[in-house]
């Protein structure tokens, strides 16, 4: 356990993930077999890797330019009849939502599935506020229903059997018992859901891309529930950070081209959704948050993370992720970018998310707004150890490290050293007290060093 | 000074140097867009169909739909329902439709998706509230691309536009694909010649 401000961090969490073997061993399949439809859909675009550059470049290019395209989407945006909210913070960000629906006096709204307001924890202070959120995604229902946080942000449920929404929708839901099969609590819940769709005055929904240019902003769902609680509500908030924009509407071809196949390795989303005005009398709100974003537009190291998209490819692509599970990561989001984006909103808190890594660097070789994600994970690593987030365990490891790797005397009598122990006293390292040793086996040790044998076998 | 003050402010100081945009991107087009189109929709779970006039869509829907009671259409040259914007009182209006019928203005051959904007549906939600979605368009209105695509509605002033890709459907619970999430259960596209 770690001697800092987390509670559990992700290595005691992913500890009791990683009870159940079998369960892993699934967790683990089942998000490499979507790793596996990316890649025949992205093997099918002939330019995919001029596609990737591409998005990265406009996003450079945005992030450059933010604040004029910020006020370009809020000009036009206000010209088509939308109104703009901006707000610094998580908290301010939900005292706008909240006073929204008072002048509506509503007590439930339903809500689209948005990282945002995760980021946000929405659903928690409107509830405290005794108003009812019904998360309309399947799987962010599923999770609600569980009283538990997405694991993914893709695939909210992704951690989740079949028998066990069975038993969880017929808690809730009145299905029979024993029932697991898909297709049918699909339905259950597809009539469940329909009906808060008809009995919602305000819909909530993430944002996916804002265009400077039009002041339109696009929602991409297969389920088509933002579209349903949109257009059947009285009012439309859709909430989305301030890194959302991009520049022009032909820039969409390139990010919608990308976003579904890097997702889940569809050629695109079943609704890609252009809100450009709201119907006639209805009430659109868009609220722009900043929470840090524009703070990290000043660091050359991490100012790349708010090129994402939120496709969740890193996620999927990840072996600590895949085995470890969303939950061990204790933030809205999840994975490696979870895990660059987390420090930044609190250091503290999240000092561990950045070890969660093996930094193989698959996540930025999938990525499809290419960030480099495992950079940042070893740059947030240095910066943690800096700022004397890590624990006293871990320091001091690192400082004897450091102190041998730096002085060759000290390294060669180490080698030697653990070379007599693993052959002579193997019991020394193989015992609990060593966490290496933990899930793995000692190495066989070498007869003799690399450097000796370089000696006695260099020809010149 | 207010939050939009700070947040702008904060950004103009910490943006980095001025990049210019990418420049075009060159991409590659399917060889036929027709039979691209509906291999991709028919393997995102629509069904597609080539016609040589309107009367085949009431043939169908005799034949698949026998039933079926509350049909809706945008188009005047089949023989139902005709619902004008101005007449919707309400979207919830619509919760009882078992099949709409609308043009779309044209498909995407790389994704299966066909695009459509607010004047051509009636309502914003009749797309997505219905049962069983039947859109119609032009075969030859089948482009390579997305990049097309945009290219082709960049001067259009629509309100809400959407395209859409297949029916609606989710794979939450165990990456076990269903058809007919919250929307339509079914998608054909008729491809009129």
């Amino acid at each position: 356990m770690s001697e800092l401000n987390i509670e559990r961090d992700h290595a005691s969490l992913a500890e009791d993930f990683n009870k159940d073997e079998k369960r892993v061993n699934w967790h683990d399949k089942t998000l490499w077999f979507i790793r596996e439809k990316r890649d025949k859909a992205a093997w099918q675009i002939p330019e995919w890797e001029q596609l990737r550059e591409h998005a990265s470049h406009i996003k450079n290019h945005v992030l450059a330019n933010l604040y004029d395209y910020l006020l370009e989407f809020e000009r036009k945006a206000k010209e088509n009849g939308v109104i703009i909210h901006w707000a610094e913070t998580p908290e301010e960000h939900n005292a706008i939502v909240q006073s929204i629906l008072k002048k509506y006096h509503v007590n439930k709204i339903v809500k689209s599935k948005s990282m945002l307001t995760e980021e946000c924890h929405l659903n928690k202070f409107l509830e405290q506020h005794g108003i009812e959120v019904v998360d309309t995604d399947l799987g962010e229902r599923i999770v609600q229903l569980a009283n538990e946080p997405p694991s993914h942000i893709v695939l909210p449920c992704i951690h989740w059997k079949k028998e066990e929404i069975g038993v969880l929708f017929h808690k809730h839901l009145r299905t029979p018992e024993g029932n697991a099969d898909p297709q049918f609590l699909t339905h259950a819940a597809r009539v469940h859901l329909r009906e808060h769709f008809l009995t919602s005055k305000v819909a909530i929904t993430g944002v996916n891309f804002a265009v400077a240019e039009t002041g339109e902003f696009v929602v991409c769902t297969n389920e088509g529930n933002a579209d349903l609680g949109a257009h059947l509500a009285d009012v439309h908030i859709a909430c989305m950070g301030i890194e959302k924009i991009i520049p022009k509407r032909k820039d969409l071809a390139v990010f919608l081209r990308l976003l579904a196949r890097s997702a889940t390795g569809q050629p695109i989303t079943t609704y890609s959704s252009h809100f450009r005005k709201p119907r006639v009398g209805q009430e659109m709100h868009i609220v722009l948050l900043d929470n840090g974003r524009s703070k990290r537009l000043a660091s050359d190291d991490f100012r790349n993370a708010l090129k994402c998209i939120r496709c969740g490819a890193c996620f999927n692509t990840c072996p600590v992720y895949r085995r470890s599970g969303g939950h061990s990561y204790h933030t809205a989001i999840a994975g490696p970018i979870g895990s660059i984006l987390a420090p930044a909103w609190d250091i503290k808190k999240n000092s561990d998310l950045p070890f969660a890594s093996t930094l193989c660097g698959s996540c930025s070789n999938v990525c499809p707004v290419k960030i480099d994600i495992h950079n940042q994970l070893y740059k947030w690593r240095q910066e943690i150890v800096r700022n004397g987030y890590v624990s006293t365990k871990k320091k001091v490891s690192m400082n004897f490290m450091e102190l041998i790797l730096s002085n060759p005397l000290l390294f060669t009598l180490s080698g030697w050293i653990g070379r007599k122990i693993l052959t002579y006293l193997p019991f020394i390292v193989n015992n609990n007290f060593n966490p290496w040793y933990k899930q793995r086996e000692m190495p066989i040790p070498p007869k003799e060093s690399f450097r000796s044998w370089y000696q006695k076998n260099k020809q010149h | 000074m207010t939050s939009r003050d700070r947040i702008l402010q904060t950004v103009k100081k910490n943006q980095p140097v001025y990049t210019e945009g990418p420049s075009e991107i060159k991409h590659t087009e399917p060889a036929n867009a027709l039979e691209k189109f509906k291999n991709v929709l028919v393997s995102i779970g629509g069904a597609v169909l080539e016609i040589q006039s309107l009367g085949e869509v009431k043939q169908f829907i005799e034949k698949t739909f026998p039933n079926v009671q509350h049909i809706i259409s945008s188009v005047s040259q089949l023989p139902y329902t005709k619902v004008l914007q101005q007449s919707v009182v309400s979207p919830h209006d619509f919760k009882h439709i078992q099949i709409a019928i609308l043009e779309g203005k044209f498909g995407v051959a790389e994704n299966g998706a066909v695009w459509l904007t607010e004047n051509a549906m009636l309502d914003r939600a009749l797309p997505f509230i219905c049962e069983n979605l039947i859109l119609i368009v032009p075969a030859i209105k089948i482009v390579p691309t997305l990049h097309e695509a945009y290219y082709l509605t960049d001067a259009e002033q629509y309100n809400f536009g959407t395209f859409i890709a297949g029916p609606s459907k989710t794979a939450d619970i165990e990456q076990s694909l269903v058809l007919g999430a919250h929307g339509p259960k079914s998608l054909t596209v008729f491809l009129l010649h």
